[in-house]
Order: C-alpha cells, then sequence, then structure tokens
C-alpha cells in the first residue's frame, strides 16, 4: 500500500492508463509507465518528474472528468512531483518550507538580509555607504570582499550539499525498483530533451491552456528564464575568475564580460518567469495544482527580484544610490541561494535525473 | 422564419465532422448537431484509436505497404462475402487518398501502439487516440467556419418526394427549433445505447448488456429515417460485441475494460461448465466472437479462469483479477459452486497433451478427449494462485442501418434515391460490413463515406 493519497491516485490512474495507452506517442510519462506494470513509489517518483505538464494527455482522454473514471494524469502527477521534492530534501525538516507561505518567506529574507548588509556597510564606514564610489574595487569598500565571500560561498556550498542530497535520495528511490546504470549515450540524450524541454509540447500539438487552440508559451518563457540564470551563473563564474587569477576587481565596464552575460541573462531572468507566471495564472483550473502556487511564485519572483536589482544596480553604481541597492541585491541573492534547494529550482534536477534515466530504459528495455 | 443552412449534417464524430469539412471546403454554409454534450462529443470516434487505409510502401509510421487488394481480400474474410463489392471496393480505393486528405485536417499520425504490433502494417494510429483526433477535427472545422452546437439531437426529418426539406432538433432544456437545410448529411451513428431497442431486437437477454462507448449513440435519427422510408440494410441483433470485464459501467468503459486473457485460460459459464474452444486462434482473431458467445449463455455471463503462470502474458486492464489460493475458493468468491468448477478444471488438466507452451505462435498445447477442445495454449490450471475475470457481453457498436449508393445517398425503400439525403459513418456502415469487423474499418468508412457525403451534400446545396 502506497503510503500517501497523491501516490495512491497516480497508482490507481497508471493503472487505467496502462490499459489504454492511446498517449503512448505523447511524450516519455507512457512509455516509461508501459515498462511497468506495478508501480511502487519510486516508479511514479520517476514518471510524475518525466511529466512536463503540458496537458496534451488530458484533453486526449476519454475518461477525463466528467467521466466517472476521472482520470486527470497531469494534475495526478504534479501532486506526486511536489511530494517527492518534499520526501527527498535535506534536511527533512526543511521540507515544510516547499508550502509555508513562501513568498512572504522569499520577500522577508531577502529583506532581513538586506537590512544586516546594509548595517554591516554602514557599521564598516558609515560614510562610504551613501556617497558615490568608482572605480575598481567600489563594492568592497561597501562591503569588504571576504565577508562577502564566506557569506555567499557558505550559503552557495549549503545549497549544493544539500541538493546534492537531495538528488541521491530521489536517484535511489527512483532506482530501487529496477536499478540501471547512465552510459554516455543516455546522458547525453537525457540532457538534450531537458535542455530542449522536448516534452512540453503535446507531441508536436502545442500545450493547451486556456482555449481548444494550443497557445501556451510555457517553453519559450522557461527557456528565457533557464537560460538567462545560465548566462547569470557564467557572468559569476567569470567574474570570479577575473578576480582571483586576473586581480581585476569588480565593478567591471558595461562592455567586459561579465556585465554583458549579467545583463542579457538577467534580462531573460525577468521576462521568463513572469511569462511562466502569467501562464500559470491563466492555465485552466483541472490542470492546477493550487498548492503549488505559492511555491511557484516565490520561486519565479525571486528570480526577477536577483535580475531587477542587479540590473538597477548596474544603471545606479555611478550613483550615491549604489550602496543601498547593492544590499539590497545581495539580499535577494542570498535569499535566492538559501532557498534553492526548498524551491522549484529542484524540478531542473529531478527532470533531468528522470529524462536520462528514461533515456537508458528505452535502450535498454524499449 | 426558420433558420435555413446549405449544408445540416448530424452528429459530431470523425464522419460528420469529415462530411461537415468536406462541405466547407466546397463552399457550402454547414450547421453541425451534435446529440452529446461537449465532452462526449464524438460518439465511438472517442474510442478509436486508428484507421485501416490502403498505402503503396511504408511510412514514418506504417511498416510495409499494404495495397488495394489485400484489403478487399480482408474485408471479404471478416464478412464471409457479406458485403456490397462495388461499394467496399470504392471505399479501399478512396482509403488511399484518406490518409493525406485526413492529415491535411490535422489528424496526426504515429506508429501502432504498445501491444498492437499486428497492426502495425495495416492502421494509422492516431497521435493521442480517438479524442485528439477529434480536436483536430473540430479546430479546422471551427477555423474553416462551421457552426457546431453541443446537445442538439434531430428528432425529425421532413422529407416530402424523396426530398429532405427541414429538420426539427431538440435541445438539453427539451425546446425544439425546425431548421430548414438544402442537402443533409446523417453521421449520427448506430443504436447501441438505446436499451428499448436493443431489448426489442435481443429480448431479455439485453438486459445484461454493457455499452462499450458513449450514451450518446440513441439511434434516433436512425429510427426516423426508417419510419419515413430510408431503406434499410442490416438486422437489428447485427453488433460488434466483445467479453468484457462485467464489472464496467453500464456504458462507456471504453478500452480499459477489454480483457485478452481467454486464450491463456479456460471460460466457463454461471454452471461451471465450458463452452467453446477458448485457444481456437489467435485473440486479435478471435476476440469480436466472445461477445456473442458470452450473449448466449445463462444470465449473460462468464468467467476466465487461468493460473499464476499466465497472469503477465497479456496487456493489463482495468480491474485487478479476482484471486484464491484454491480452485473451490476461487468459485466461492465467483459465486459458482466450488465442486462443478473444481470438476471443470480437473477435467480439463486432465485433458491437456503436453507441448511446448509459446504464447507467440499457435502452439502444440491442445487438450485431448474434452468437449469443446482447447486447440492451443491449453496448460493445466494447476499454480497457486488461481485468477478470475467475470465476463459480459459489450457492445461496440450496432449495424443496422440505412442503405446507400457510392454517392452516399440514402436509398428508399420504395426504390429509387433519395435526392438530398446522405449518410456516412456507423449509421450505413452496415452497407460495406454485412458482419464481422476488422479493425480500424469503421473509422475508414466514416472518414470516406463522411467526405463523399460532405462533398456530394454542397454539389447539391449549390445546384
Amino acid at each position: 500500500m502506497l503510503p500517501d493519497e497523491s501516490l495512491r491516485e497516480a497508482e490507481r490512474l497508471m493503472t487505467v492508463c496502462n490499459s489504454c495507452r492511446y498517449c503512448e506517442g505523447l511524450c516519455a510519462v507512457f512509455p516509461a509507465m508501459e515498462m511497468r506494470r506495478v508501480f511502487a513509489e519510486g516508479d511514479l517518483d520517476h514518471l510524475a518528474n518525466l511529466c512536463h505538464s503540458c496537458g496534451a494527455c488530458h484533453d486526449d482522454c476519454q475518461f477525463a472528468p466528467p467521466h466517472e473514471f476521472a482520470v486527470n494524469v497531469p494534475l495526478a502527477l504534479a501532486r506526486v512531483r511536489r511530494d517527492s521534492w518534499e520526501r527527498h530534501a535535506w534536511p527533512s525538516a526543511l521540507a515544510g518550507l516547499f508550502r509555508r507561505s513562501p513568498v512572504a518567506m522569499a520577500v522577508g529574507l531577502s529583506v532581513a538580509v538586506g537590512a544586516f548588509l546594509l548595517a554591516m556597510a554602514g557599521w564598516n564606514d558609515a560614510g562610504v555607504l551613501f556617497t558615490r564610489q568608482a572605480g575598481p574595487g567600489a563594492f568592497y569598500r561597501l562591503l569588504p570582499h571576504d565577508a562577502l565571500a564566506v557569506l555567499f560561498g557558505g550559503a552557495f556550498l549549503y545549497a549544493a550539499l544539500a541538493l546534492t542530497i537531495a538528488a541521491r535520495r530521489f536517484t535511489r528511490s527512483v532506482d530501487a525498483q529496477m536499478p540501471l546504470r547512465a552510459d554516455a549515450r543516455s546522458i547525453v540524450r537525457g540532457l538534450r530533451d531537458a535542455a530542449t524541454l522536448k516534452y512540453l509540447d503535446g507531441g508536436g500539438v502545442g500545450c493547451v491552456d486556456t482555449a481548444e487552440e494550443p497557445a501556451d508559451r510555457r517553453r519559450l518563457f522557461h527557456h528565457l528564464a533557464f537560460y538567462g540564470f545560465l548566462l547569470c551563473f557564467a557572468a559569476t563564474a567569470v567574474a570570479t575568475l577575473y578576480h582571483y587569477l586576473l586581480g581585476r576587481e569588480a565593478p567591471y565596464p558595461w562592455y567586459d564580460v561579465p556585465v554583458l552575460l549579467g545583463s542579457l541573462g538577467g534580462a531573460g531572468l525577468i521576462i521568463g518567469p513572469l511569462g511562466l507566471m502569467r501562464g500559470r495564472r491563466q492555465r485552466r483550473a483541472e490542470l492546477k495544482d493550487e498548492s503549488q502556487s505559492g511555491m511557484d511564485n516565490a520561486f519565479s519572483l525571486l528570480l526577477v527580484l536577483v535580475s531587477v536589482t542587479g540590473l538597477a544596480l548596474l544603471l545606479a553604481r555611478a550613483t550615491a544610490l549604489m550602496g543601498v541597492l547593492l544590499a539590497i541585491h545581495l539580499g535577494v541573492v542570498f535569499t535566492l541561494f538559501a532557498m534553492l534547494p526548498y524551491s522549484r529550482f529542484v524540478h531542473g534536477i529531478y527532470r533531468v535525473y528522470a529524462l536520462v534515466r528514461h533515456a537508458r530504459e528505452m535502450h535498454e528495455l524499449g | 422564419m426558420a433558420r435555413q443552412v446549405d449544408v445540416l449534417v448530424a452528429g459530431g464524430g470523425n464522419a460528420a465532422l469529415c462530411a461537415a469539412i468536406a462541405a466547407r471546403r466546397a463552399g457550402a454554409s454547414v450547421l453541425v448537431l451534435e446529440a452529446a454534450p461537449r465532452f462526449y462529443r464524438g460518439g465511438n470516434t472517442r474510442h478509436t484509436r486508428n484507421m485501416r487505409c490502403a498505402h503503396d510502401s511504408a511510412t514514418a509510421w506504417l511498416t510495409g505497404p499494404y495495397t488495394e487488394d489485400e484489403f478487399w481480400a480482408d474485408l471479404l474474410q471478416v464478412t464471409k462475402g457479406q458485403t456490397d463489392e462495388q461499394l467496399a471496393r470504392m471505399m479501399i480505393d478512396q482509403s488511399k487518398p484518406m490518409l493525406d486528405w485526413i492529415q491535411q485536417q490535422g489528424v496526426r499520425f504515429q506508429p501502432s501502439l504498445g501491444g498492437t504490433l499486428s497492426l502495425g502494417r495495416t492502421n494509422s494510429f492516431f497521435l493521442g487516440g480517438g479524442r485528439a483526433m477529434l480536436y483536430a477535427l473540430y479546430r479546422t472545422a471551427a477555423k474553416l467556419g462551421v457552426q457546431v452546437e453541443y446537445e442538439a439531437e434531430v428528432v425529425d426529418v421532413d422529407i416530402v418526394d424523396d426530398r429532405m426539406r427541414s429538420a426539427t432538433v431538440r435541445r438539453a432544456d427539451g425546446t425544439t427549433e425546425s431548421i430548414a437545410a438544402k442537402a443533409f448529411v446523417a453521421a449520427s451513428g448506430g443504436f447501441e445505447a438505446n436499451l428499448d431497442w436493443l431489448k426489442e431486437a435481443w429480448g431479455p437477454p439485453a438486459d445484461n448488456f454493457l455499452i462499450r462507448g458513449s450514451p450518446y449513440n440513441r439511434g434516433s435519427l436512425l429510427k426516423v429515417l426508417l419510419d419515413k422510408g430510408v431503406a434499410a440494410t442490416g438486422d437489428a441483433r447485427q453488433c460488434h460485441a466483445v467479453a468484457i470485464d462485467a464489472r464496467a459501467p453500464k456504458f462507456d468503459g471504453g478500452i480499459i475494460t477489454r480483457l485478452d486473457c481467454v486464450v491463456f485460460g479456460i471460460v466457463v459459464n454461471k454452471r461451471a461448465r465450458r463452452f467453446y474452444d477458448e485457444g481456437e486462434d489467435f485473440w486479435p482473431k478471435r476476440y469480436a466472437i466472445w461477445g456473442r458467445l458470452v450473449a448466449d449463455q445463462p444470465d449473460q455471463a462468464a468467467w476466465v479462469v487461468f493460473d499464476a503462470r499466465s497472469l503477465s502474458l497479456f496487456m493489463p486492464s482495468l480491474y485487478p483479477p479476482i484471486s484464491a489460493p484454491t480452485i473451490p475458493e476461487l468459485a466461492g468468491r465467483l459465486g459458482l459452486d466450488p465442486a462443478a468448477l473444481a470438476a471443470t478444471v480437473e477435467q480439463f488438466n486432465a485433458a491437456c497433451v503436453p507441448g511446448a507452451f509459446d504464447h507467440t505462435v499457435l502452439d502444440d498445447c491442445h487438450t485431448a478427449g474434452i468437449e469443446p477442445a482447447k486447440s492451443h495454449w491449453a496448460r493445466p490450471i494447476v499454480e497457486a494462485p488461481f485468477h478470475a475475470y467475470p465476463l459480459r457481453p459489450g457492445i461496440t457498436f450496432t449495424y443496422l442501418g440505412v442503405k446507400v449508393d457510392r454517392q452516399a445517398r440514402m436509398r428508399m425503400a420504395a426504390g429509387g434515391r433519395a435526392e438530398n439525403l446522405f449518410a456516412a459513418g456507423e449509421i450505413m456502415a452496415g452497407n460495406v460490413l454485412g458482419q464481422g469487423y476488422a479493425a480500424g474499418i469503421g473509422m475508414t468508412i466514416g472518414a470516406v463515406f463522411g467526405k463523399i457525403a460532405g462533398e456530394g451534400a454542397a454539389a447539391h446545396a449549390a445546384r
């Protein structure tokens, strides 16, 4: 007997779907289902994280509500997916963060950390805080580089550790029934399917949102958000190399690599998450798992705030506002790192693993 | 003044939409009246998954060619010659270009589904199944400007001198409206969901039939047309019926209540006696006779019984098997006489001739010295736990329909042809299928005759 209601409902539906199989050509979920006859927790975690929630199978289902079989696969798998993030989170005690008013928490933590940094800068040198600073090392006259490195390095390492442990728990659960070792081919294939969001198009027709006509732009907005995120990460990485290898200190001129990458990425990280939030709001009610909207919005909001504050800092860094903007931006960045292991961010890790595993399964058993 | 359209289409499935789209593309104004609410639109098309079309070579989704001659040979075989050769051959010829035409209307195909390998060469599977196919057709129809109304059942047709002038539509709130049209296409399916009509044809056994598809295929229009002098084809007892899980809902259980395990066990009636050769041939060639076989048993009930070794040899289905550690206990759970079932199993086991079991070929595991024999896949039922599924006849569709000519125009019982009345799909399938069935052929009939009917209706309206 499966431990909770979401898993039991997903198991019920997979039994229905496995007897039908009409949706086999739509995405990875149904071929993966067909390779199983019984569905343990790990199997359902795997299927749930393969699902991109495009909704095509729901529209194509002759047994969807109001039919008495009440089949709604995207919704059932969305619930299992959310639960899978919670069940495998580390430390387990913090898993509840996925649910507890995350938007308020994200904003609160950002403000708190920002205020702390502001106080630190003021205590360091109140005179510098509200005057114009320019040239290399301007940031560090406000907040000492080493203090920032410890604070943010620590947050980054913590997020990396928590995510690694969670991912390990998840992969163990998923692999429990059918152990398979990933090989180079399946890794390449899985990464490609993740990078292109291959399965977010309802088998090629496109995703359905409000009307009969597929007009969902989630793939575009997700690409903007994800690749924007990668560009911002690349900007930070390049800046780190500048600092330690070349001895060049931030801030950098607007035409330099970190600023260009960061600005481009930041634009994506504003348009992308906003588009995704709008898409979620417009999504048909029967496909929406309302229990996730807080978590989803908190994550999208943090990404937007990181970019907006970052770009504001870039524009106003030559003015006396720079100190305050820097503190706010860093407060948001810190919050993003701290919340990463308990946010929607984890879906990317679980999804990539599920897609790699699926590529392997298809090669081995399909 | 009454509303007027060029072409009025009754129905909302594959045949109706093909007719509507073809008529609209030919320039006619088209109104589609679908009796079902929006979710249930499309009748049995909702439950379909493929169509059988002739083709010259393999495609991205078909594994090889399927010639017109082979198609004709298959049709001849399943109908045992009970088909209108001229109509059937015309349909087969038209099925070839249909594969392209239907894709131009937005329908997309995929390779055959898991567990349907035997159809991979002949049948084109809809990506996402029948409901996805309907979405594509409705989307295209809407773009072209076809009007569609749901919960709008055609309950009367005004026919004078073999010519239709108007039709009466009844809506969900009980109000009726008369709509005038220059031409009319009846594509409203069979009457399999009309329990009274089934009972008229079958007597009391009909009470125990399950209807596999939509509860909206009530045949109201079919009845009106036959009453008003349109010629009939087939008789009311002809239907496509398979043995499905007895626990399925009365209506609309669809494909997931089917059971593919008959060949692996024995099938007994309520007296715990076997009544037919379970291993006569491969299941895809035999499943369609089992509805009738079960319908002929007392209370229209039967049970398939097999042992632990066979449990994972067939496609999973919706309900779990009923299981027990011994045959008498299993009989108790099924409501059968334990001693009688034990005796039947014992007798069967003793008659099994040892052989090399192989469910992928017609193997040499058969019985000797019992009636009825089991010709293949006969293994003693000995390994606990023992499993069973209860069976009932499940009606997929009925064959009684209106007679048509090559233009899909209805023929009149008194002789001659109707001037502006056309029919397509299940309501006229009996013209091609006198009996029997080959997978996916219903969709071919619907699409080919739908397109012909739509074009014919538009041409008539333009005169």
